[in-house]
């Protein structure tokens, strides 16, 4: 790969400096790119920006706990080979009908260069990463049941997201590019929000950011309100037309921004200890 | 080699990078994908080396000896760094910045050094010694633009002073767990009940859905019928542990959230394990260790956590515990040997900080009984890694 990139985030992702560097040099070595940070940082969003943004399709494949390496690739769908052959009015000879790709094998065949997200790669079993290594780095793999190989057309663009949950293997770690998305500072988080908002009164955006900071400060949260809860946020302070006085020192419509019991007790009691 | 010393201070600092992962560098500033800039350069071998956040103060550490000339950070440094933090920039008159301006770098660095060995103390607002808030040309927030920056912000953010700023000094997982910190060690744990969970084919649900069906082929996929993770937590909760108060009510809370586990019951007890257990943190509700015993199968992991530091009294001798609400005819140490008879899958996880371990004979003594983990992230992993090793074992008679 040694075509320059050129990806520079979207109108509707703004991603800072370092993070266009790092997906640029990713996609120019041609190596898969990991990408952690905080539950709401955008992470997924960022698979769909790169595609968009290099005019490309982007196919996803969410991972579960349960997923295999080889799901990626292709499933044979043996269970409904063996109804459609109960009656005998169906042609089961042809395995190559019940052959279905996943996503990787569907990104491998496609005619022009896609992007892949694999998203939250760390759910799965532990071995999963090390099963894909070998197909990634061989950009082709064998189906055994037809003996067919399909061989990538071109190296697709991976974009992989992980939650911390589990740790990954180190054979993996090695062959790809990390990056871990910090939570926006107040002036990154300011351009974030005005994307997704026309006409958005400042003095609102600002107290409203101010608050936001604020409660992210408050000691021992479970779960601190994120990107993607500002922006809900903020969307019902606009269509219930909280004036911004009120963003002072309360929070209307806490239930969008802190999800747990817990910390809706300890930011109460925070508000109440800054009134006094 | 270019940039060699990055590579080997990187694996001295204790970071595997390994020559692949070097060699992708390389290749990445030969095929001139790296602006000539050193924060480009931070930022993409951060990319290409280092895989976990967790590494990145480390990396920053090392960045900073390797390309501003100092050595590898020490404690002492460290603390220094921390308070220096977040201070108020005075101003700095005309005549003051120009002759500050006057000073050479060198110059500067080994008055700063002179002046670290005089300073005894923390100082703020002077003139002469390091300190916040200062004209002198040492500290943080001043305005001297000849001055010897520790830590924060500066003018305009060079490479080194982006490392210097050590943002990421809370995702090191060495550290005895903070709140942050605490979820993930505790996603850990889930680790436990992983063993089981995948849909399998039940031959026999199978073959009777078919044959009433009169023959027309039904498959029938089940979760395995054992799910029997059991988990048991003991939390010491004596005076010695209020410091680590929060941290263990955080454990227990987060803990109780988890509901995967077929069973999980949280219990309490005061520095030691006697004849009864609390069933609440708080409350003086009490059960009969012995029903622990008898209750639970012997192979619920169970999980002790607790500093293990005590007078040696307490945990050796018939009537050794402090509380008077304990008559215990059993010494504490039998109580605790009889628990890892029993359940065979049992840890300890002490909160304090694994070097000062050994100056405590309890401590020495307890983790001859249950092998003993830290209780921070790493600990967390170690203990859940040593857990899922063993393997099942048959009830043997007793």
């Amino acid at each position: 790969m040694s075509h320059q990139s050129n990806w520079r985030g979207t109108s509707d992702y703004i991603a800072d400096e370092t993070l266009m560097r790092i997906v640029n040099v990713a996609i120019q070595l041609g190596r898969p790119l990991l990408v952690k940070g905080e539950p709401g940082t955008g992470k997924t969003l960022l698979a769909r920006s790169i595609a968009d943004g290099l005019h490309m399709d982007l196919l996803c494949w969410h991972i579960k706990s349960t997923t295999k390496a080889k799901d990626g690739l292709y499933v044979y769908d043996t269970v409904q080979r063996l109804y459609d052959s109960r009656f005998h009015d169906k042609d089961v000879s042809d395995i190559r009908q019940y052959i279905k790709l996943g996503p990787l094998g569907k990104a491998f065949t496609a005619e022009q260069q896609v992007v892949l997200l694999i998203d939250e790669i760390d759910k799965a079993d532990i071995e999963f990463p090390n099963d894909l290594l070998h197909e990634l780095d061989a950009m082709s793999f064998e189906i055994s049941e037809t003996g067919d190989v399909v061989t990538a057309k071109q190296r697709p663009i991976l974009i992989l997201t992980s939650n911390s949950e589990k740790e990954l293997p180190d054979a993996f770690l090695r062959r790809v590019v990390f990056h871990y998305i910090e939570f926006p500072a107040r002036e990154l988080m300011d351009r974030i929000v005005r994307t997704h908002f026309k006409d958005l009164p400042e003095t609102l955006l600002q107290r409203a950011l101010d608050a936001f900071y604020r409660l992210r400060q408050i000691d021992g949260l479970r779960k601190r309100p994120s990107s993607s809860e500002l922006i809900d946020w903020i969307s019902a302070l606009l269509v219930h037309g909280v004036d911004s006085e009120n963003l002072k020192n309360e929070y209307p419509f806490l239930g969008t921004l802190l999800k747990r019991e817990q910390d809706v007790v300890l930011a109460a009691r925070a508000v109440m200890a800054i009134r006094r | 080699m270019i940039f060699a010393d990055l590579f080997y201070n990187l694996r001295t600092a204790g970071l595997k990078v390994g020559t692949g992962e070097w060699l992708s560098l390389m290749q990445a500033m030969n095929e001139g994908l790296i602006k000539p800039s050193l924060s480009d350069f931070y930022q993409i071998a951060r990319a290409l080396l280092i895989k976990n956040e967790n590494q990145f103060d480390i990396y920053d550490q090392v960045f900073v000896a390797t390309f501003a000339d100092g050595a590898l950070p020490e404690a002492e440094i460290e603390k220094f760094l921390q308070w220096l933090a977040d201070k108020k920039m005075p101003q700095l008159d005309e005549a003051m910045i120009t002759a500050l301006q006057a000073l050479p770098l060198d110059e500067l660095r080994r008055r700063f050094e002179e002046r670290l060995t005089k300073q005894k103390e923390r100082h703020d607002g002077g003139s002469y010694f390091i300190g916040t808030g200062g004209t002198s040309p040492f500290g943080h927030g001043g305005k001297n633009p000849a001055g010897v920056l520790m830590g924060g912000e500066g003018g305009s953010r060079s490479a080194v002073q982006v490392a210097m700023e050590r943002r990421f000094r809370d995702y090191r997982d060495d550290r005895v767990l903070d709140v942050r910190a605490m979820q993930v060690a505790l996603k850990k744990l889930r680790r436990l009940s992983h063993q089981e969970g995948i849909l399998e084919l039940d031959v026999d649900a199978s073959i009777d859905k078919t044959s009433r069906n009169a023959g027309e082929l039904e498959l029938q996929f089940s979760p395995p019928r054992k799910n029997d993770v059991r988990v048991l937590l003991l939390l010491d909760t004596g005076g010695s542990m209020d410091p680590y108060s929060e941290l263990v009510e955080q454990l227990f809370s987060a803990a109780t959230h988890i509901h995967h586990f077929k069973h999980f019951e949280a219990l309490s007890f005061h520095n030691c394990v006697y004849e009864k257990l609390y069933t609440k943190i708080a409350e003086e509700k009490t059960i009969p260790t012995a029903d622990i015993l008898i209750r639970h199968p012997h192979d619920t992991y169970m999980i002790l956590v607790g500093d293990a530091f005590m007078a040696p009294s307490e945990l050796t001798d018939r009537y050794g515990a402090i509380q008077y609400s304990h008559h215990n005819t059993t010494p504490g140490l039998e109580w605790l040997r009889k628990i890892k008879n029993r359940f065979y899958r049992s840890i300890w996880l002490n909160p304090m900080p694994l070097r000062s371990w050994s100056q405590s004979w309890t401590i020495k003594t307890i983790s001859s009984v249950f092998p003993m983990f830290e209780l921070s992230v790493r600990g967390i992993e170690e203990a859940v890694d040593h857990l899922r090793k063993m393997p099942r074992r048959q009830e043997s008679g007793t």
